[in-house]
């Protein structure tokens, strides 16, 4: 896909088909010639190990499928059926809602990874447009696969998220009477949020395609943060270097999601959710499942409903214009002494404000000359940090740091790196 | 690279080799569950096999149930049926097969002659069966006209082969395991 | 050298996105600790990443759910056949259709058309003892839940049951107990009043293989027994559980060396 192909066919039958049909030309400059900076460090394997959680995610959701039957009647008994009686069927079950955790642990460290060494930046923008894209797309494809088992957390949580669109002025009430089919979540709503969470993967699919060619145009950033100069030095072939470091990184994360899936396989999600449905009755506490709490602070942060609803998509949203709000020259921030701390900084404020999505928003934190500070104040401080860091940091730092001085190459860095660690 | 070929070329093949191996039997052993969980699960096996009380069927009835998923005929046959089964010259049949062969003894020992099950379902392309149709007076297949007597042997029309007898055993004298 | 620092970095990532994932954990357990009392933790033989069910509890807790929460809980996804299979209770094939039998279950229609009563079979679940859930808690005063999953959806699980079977007291100074209704803080759910009578007294139950029918022992047996129907295929689980994580940390040694080896001309 970046250009110059190395691929050369050995025998009669492959030169054949590569006239007609340069499919094997297509894998071998994508997947085996492909040169990759060979300084890529193991937070690089985590685009393999995402590639590899969607793929193991869309087999264990078509095999559900078989077995799922989307009604309110029956969706709660169907999931038992399958933990109960279908072959194997518990560890499908366990494997396709751990793994939905383990895909957004590995894009939250993918995404992170971007951040700090600047791969969203010139000429990456598309690249990191469309990550984004892949992003909102797993939000909204866990969010349907969430309302199918039909626990009480599954319809309170749907029943809270669709009211959400309820706070778009005029057209509100409509909107979210059209998402449900009705006048609450029922028998429609299950039904078309099957088939949204049955389509929307493939959709993931198609992105995760363009994202994958974007990065092959431009390739891939590296932890020095400077642009490939000479082929032969800075890159290493994708096979077998790239190959086997990502199957490495790989496996070590699979052990840790084969630890969930034995021997802690509830222990991410809600117990609520093995209580059937009840339209009813509310449970206690509400929370999303984790990977969606910092938004859900966000949300509930704001006094206005329709303020959070805006805050919390503008949360998403201003992820898609960061290529243009960062002003800075160097990509890693490896050589941006300021941006470096900002981002620790930023890390931790996003895991603290995740903290705050799981609590009850009147918990008192600590009292302060008799006024109690809550887990809202909190929450509102920390969404401020938020939109503060990309608002206002990202263009200032760029213009009031002095970077340390950039390596020559990828080469020269890799040297460099190896001269300071014999010194060590 | 190409250096490194030179040294050790077989050590290095070695190890992709068996590195790939080794990932390849995991990745064999994990696609086992994706394709067990097609079988028949637990709660289909719990009805593989049915008990069915028949001392109710009076003589010259018939009583269908499901079994499977498919239909079976229980038929408590007239001594008349009886005698026009055990009659038929078993070298004139497309399918040879007495009588007795397609019939199971009860607790006794002795041929329950009067009893014949069935699977309910013509051997051309599936139908169900008429009961007491046909010029045997034993069943009629109305898709394709095949005929069967009341021994549920194919007489006359497509059908290759005679109505399949379940496996099943008598329990008591009015109390039949079938599957 | 290098390498040391990827196996550092591998290491990193591994407990970074464990820590991501269990930061978030303390926020269910602690939420319930905050309210009731803290539940006692039990050493169940089920516990840990070897830990199977013990037969003879799981037989006397299915005893102990057969007297006395029978009486009034469901258990609606649980057959009787279950009760034969292997990792559960394991009762022989003639002794689950005798307990089978012991049910009458409905069916029908017949051949006239009519619903009609028969003994219980192992295909069948276990009948529940009111039509439904309204009818249950009109002559009850509240829906008793039912009792297939109660193990997997309160906070505390088989502890949390275990607490609250034996954790009935005097009702503080402060706390009003309505008519009909009992005391224990366990119950976080009615903030401590609860429509269930204490269900559990010394020598309630007999027992058939000589242990000491104490509360404290039907309560923990009962609590098992519900472990089990919530979560039948937990011995399943563990040991598929050892071979694929000593497959995995197999496969892991050997990406390891291979990675390495691949590596090693270029650092």
């Amino acid at each position: 896909m970046s250009g110059n192909s190395t691929y050369n066919p050995s025998n009669g039958f492959t030169r054949w088909l590569d006239e007609r049909l340069p499919i094997m030309r297509l894998g071998h400059d994508t997947a085996v010639s492909y040169p990759v900076p060979k300084n890529l460090n193991y937070w690089w394997t985590f685009g393999g190990i995402l590639t590899f959680m969607l793929v193991a995610q869309i087999i264990t959701g078509v095999v559900l499928a078989m077995h799922y039957v989307p009604t309110t009647a029956l969706a709660f008994a169907s999931v038992e059926h399958i933990m109960r009686d279908v072959n194997y069927g518990w560890v499908l079950r366990y494997t396709h809602a751990n793994g939905a955790s383990m895909f957004f642990i590995a894009v939250y460290i993918h995404m992170f990874r971007g951040l700090y060494y600047g791969s969203y930046k010139a000429p990456r923008e598309i690249l990191w447009i469309l990550g984004c894209l892949i992003y909102l797309l797993m939000m909204a494809t866990a969010f349907f696969g969430y309302v199918l088992p039909w626990g009480q957390m599954s319809f309170w949580g749907a029943t809270v998220i669709t009211n959400l669109f309820g706070a778009i002025p005029l057209v509100g009430q409509s909107v979210a009477t059209w998402l449900w089919g009705g006048f609450a979540i029922g028998d429609p709503t299950i039904n078309r949020f099957f088939s949204l969470h049955y389509l929307f993967p493939f959709l993931i699919f198609g992105v995760v395609i363009l994202h994958i060619w974007a990065l092959h145009v431009t390739g891939q950033n590296n932890p020095a943060g400077v642009e490939v100069k000479n082929k032969e030095q800075d890159t290493v072939p994708f096979t077998p270097y790239a190959t086997v470091k990502d199957a490495f990184g790989l496996s070590v994360f699979l052990i840790m999601f084969a630890y969930f899936v034995f021997y802690a396989p509830n222990s991410l999600g809600d117990v609520e959710n093995y209580t059937q449905a009840n339209s009813l009755k509310t449970p206690l506490h509400i929370v999303p499942e984790w990977y969606l709490l910092p938004f859900y602070a966000i949300l509930r942060a704001v006094p206005s409903k329709l303020g959070g609803v805006i805050l919390m998509f503008g949360a998403i949203a201003i992820l898609f214009v960061l290529p243009w709000l960062d002003t800075s020259k160097v990509r890693s921030a490896r050589f941006r002494p300021l941006y470096k701390q900002f981002f620790w900084l930023f890390l931790v404020v996003c895991l603290v404000l995740g903290w705050c999505g799981g609590q009850m928003p009147d918990n008192v934190l600590f009292s302060v000359g008799g006024v109690d500070i809550i887990v809202t104040h909190l929450a509102r401080v920390l969404t401020f940090y938020y939109f503060f860091h990309f608002i206002v940091l990202f263009p200032l730092l760029g213009l009031i740091e002095r970077p340390k001085p950039l390596p020559e190459s990828i080469a020269a860095s890799v040297l460099g790196g190896k001269t300071a660690a014999a010194k060590a | 690279m190409a250096d490194i070929h030179a040294v050790e070329p077989t050590r290095r093949d070695f190890l992709y080799v068996a590195t790939g191996a080794f990932a390849a039997i995991g990745a064999g052993a994990a696609v086992w569950p994706l394709i067990d969980q097609m079988n028949p699960d637990a709660s289909v096996l719990a009805l593989a096999s049915i008990e069915l009380d028949i001392g109710a069927v009076p003589v010259g009835q018939e009583i269908t149930v499901k079994w499977r998923g498919k239909p079976v005929f229980v038929r408590h046959r007239t001594e008349a049926e009886v005698a026009a089964a055990d009659a038929v010259d078993i070298t004139e049949l497309k399918d040879p097969q007495t009588d007795d062969q397609r019939l199971m003894a009860g607790p006794d020992g002795k041929l329950e002659k009067q009893w014949l099950i069935l699977v309910g379902i013509c051997t051309h392309l599936g139908c169900v069966p008429l009961a007491y149709k046909g010029e045997y007076d034993g069943y009629f297949c109305p898709c394709h006209g095949s005929v069967y007597d009341t021994s549920g042997r194919i007489r006359k029309g497509p059908a290759p082969t005679n109505l399949e007898v379940p496996p099943y055993q008598f329990v008591s004298d009015t109390k039949i395991k079938i599957g | 050298m290098k390498m040391k620092m990827i196996q550092k970095l591998t290491l990193a990532a591994a407990v970074a996105s464990l820590a991501m994932a269990t930061a978030f954990l303390p926020a269910g357990s602690a939420r319930a600790s905050a309210e009731g009392p803290e539940l006692h933790e039990v050493d169940w033989s089920f516990n840990g990443p070897f830990g199977t069910f013990d037969r003879s509890q799981l037989r006397r807790g299915y005893k102990v759910y057969k007297e006395v929460c029978a009486t009034c809980h469901s258990m609606q996804y649980v057959h009787f056949r279950n009760l034969g299979e292997p990792g559960g209770p394991e009762f022989t094939g003639p002794e689950v259709k005798a307990l089978a039998a012991g049910y009458q279950v409905q069916d029908g229609p017949d051949l006239s058309g009519d619903m009609f009563e028969r003994p219980g079979e192992g295909k069948d679940v276990f009948p529940a003892p009111y039509a439904n859930e309204e009818a249950a808690a009109a002559s009850l005063g509240a829906y008793p839940p039912d009792l297939s999953l109660v193990a997997k959806s309160r906070v505390g699980g088989p502890d949390y049951i275990h607490a609250l079977m034996i954790g009935y007291t005097e009702a503080p100074a402060d706390v009003t107990v309505p008519a009909g209704g009992y005391y224990n803080p366990y119950f976080t759910a009615g903030s401590g009043i609860i429509a269930m009578p204490p269900p559990l007294s010394d020598g309630q139950v007999d027992y058939d293989d000589g242990t000491p029918n104490t509360a404290e022992q039907m309560s923990q047996d009962v609590s098992a027994f519900l472990m089990w129907t919530a979560e039948p295929k937990l011995e399943a689980r563990h040991r598929l559980g050892f071979q694929v994580m000593a497959y995995l940390l197999a496969l892991a040694g050997i990406l390891f060396f291979a990675t390495r080896k691949i590596w090693a001309d270029q650092h």
